[in-house]
């Protein structure tokens, strides 16, 4: 690649989002640049674009090559009990308090095919707190919202599942929580009736709703530091006094404005509490 | 600017870094950034070791940490490793390439992108193919590439794919490694 073209990918990339967000209403002009550009190159391979301005004029014609593109920069791997010593330090450290409250509302925001979700779920079935709690999943992708509100996956993942369950200190069995058909597994209509999954995206939308728990795991990594802390600021407003935030393992507070807003529940599987007053 | 090293390492990877990363002086002006392929395992006692061995810092990369020269950073299991321009970490937990979670060739396309002709990368051994398409960038974007003599390696896959794939500009055995780097700084 010549020195010319290499610097016109770096010019061209903002416009490209910039008209993105003219068109479409999707911002990413604030997410990880080095994220974006791999994303961006590899579609622009994929589907034989020369230059980002082609593809530009694509995506301003095209809805259905947008809606592609979509799925390309909302990265929605996930799957049940991800880092099983979350799910440990939340049962021995966060179920506790929750024990103590009347009615318990919770925002899983970016929750993708909803694995994770369904995880929450299960554990506070397993803590008998399920019937007090509405559970609120949102993610700004509509295609993955559809497979979480379903419930269904399939069951070539499930070895893993068990195995995270296992390990995260499940009290019963994970195939007590689901029925099998048809090589897949559907999670228990007691589990999703407690869950609102809905569209809502952290970028351009307002607080959701006032909750006393937030989990927003793994989505932060994918915004630059201005946007992080925007977000952490909406994650701020919408949680009650006392509220809990529960962030990725490798997610931090570090570099927004709101690290003495809170303190460390367990600082190595980022689970924080609001300060009361802050 | 200064120059920025980074290293893909796979089977027998950790051997080879034991070589290579105490070689290096303390008031060095160069970062190093290391993809190790190791599985879901924690990164913790090894990096330990290496510090206690080095006079570089070593540590895992934190997301949106800044990148300073004298300090080795490792990715941390099951997530990418890119670099933003400013030098920057991001992590990552997209789809696995080359079976790989962190993945050498998702490190080096970004600090190709980042670092241009202040970038050296190396691929060490291995018994898998990720890094090649990776060091392929390096080199399209200005950077110099070093690969680790095969007939040497551990596992000798992963030097031979990277050497077939973009006609590295040295190939080093481990012991040549670090003094070459000294060199080009
Ligand atoms: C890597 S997944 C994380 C899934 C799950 N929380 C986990 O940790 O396993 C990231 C999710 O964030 C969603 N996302 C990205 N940007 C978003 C935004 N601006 N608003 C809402 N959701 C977003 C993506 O669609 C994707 O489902």
């Amino acid at each position: 690649m010549d020195q010319s073209q290499i610097e016109n990918i770096d010019i061209e990339i903002p416009l490209f989002l910039e008209a993105i967000f003219q068109k479409y209403g999707y911002d990413f002009r604030d997410y990880s640049k080095a994220h974006i550009k791999r994303r961006l190159m590899h579609r622009m391979a994929v589907s034989n674009f020369t230059t980002i301005s082609q593809m530009q004029d694509k995506i301003l014609r095209d809805k259905a090559f947008f809606l592609e593109l979509l799925e390309d920069l909302s990265i929605n791997v996930t799957e049940m009990f991800r880092d099983p010593d979350f799910y440990t330090a939340f049962r021995t450290q966060v179920v506790p308090s929750l024990k103590t409250y009347p009615f318990i509302k919770i925002w899983h925001a970016g929750c993708s095919t909803g694995e994770e979700v369904y995880s929450l779920a299960i554990v506070l079935k397993e803590e008998n707190l399920l019937d007090r709690c509405q559970i609120y999943a949102t993610d700004f992708n509509r295609k993955v919202l559809e497979i979480a509100k379903s419930g269904i996956y399939l069951i070539q993942n499930l070895e893993k599942f068990q195995r995270n369950y296992k390990n995260s200190g499940g009290k019963s069995k994970l195939s007590d929580h689901y029925t099998v058909k048809y090589g897949s597994i559907k999670f228990d209509q007691s589990l999703s009736k407690r869950i609102v999954f809905a569209d809502h995206n952290l970028v351009t939308d307002h607080v959701f709703a006032e909750v006393n728990l937030i989990l927003c795991r793994n989505v932060l990594i994918y915004f630059n530091r201005e946007l992080q802390n925007k977000v952490i600021k909406l994650f701020h407003e919408s949680l009650s006094y006392s509220g809990y935030l529960c962030l990725g393992t490798k997610e931090s507070l570090r570099f927004t404005d709101f690290e003495n807003n809170f303190t460390d529940i367990n600082a190595n599987q980022k689970i924080f509490k609001k300060i009361i007053g802050r | 600017m200064n120059k920025v090293l980074v290293i893909g390492a796979s089977y027998g990877g950790l051997e080879a870094l034991k070589v290579i990363i105490p070689k290096f002086p303390k008031d060095i002006s160069l970062a190093i950034i290391v993809v190790l392929h190791i599985g879901e395992n924690n990164n913790d006692s090894f990096i330990a070791y290496l510090n206690s061995i080095s006079k570089l810092q070593v540590k895992e990369a934190e997301e949106k940490e800044n990148i300073k020269s004298g300090f080795v950073y490792f990715a941390p299991p099951n997530y990418h490793i890119l670099i933003e321009s400013g030098g920057i970490i991001s992590l990552s937990t997209e789809a696995k390439v080359h079976h790989s979670r962190p993945s050498i060739d998702v490190l080096f396309e970004s600090a190709a992108w980042c670092y241009k002709n202040k970038l050296i990368g190396i691929i060490l051994t291995g018994l898998n193919q990720d890094g090649a398409e990776g060091l392929k960038q390096v080199k399209k974007y200005g950077g110099i590439s070093i690969v680790e003599d095969p007939e040497r390696a551990i596992a000798s896959i992963m030097p031979l794919s990277a050497i077939y794939a973009c006609k590295p500009d040295y190939i080093l055995t481990i012991e040549d490694i670090a003094k070459q780097i000294l060199k080009l700084l």
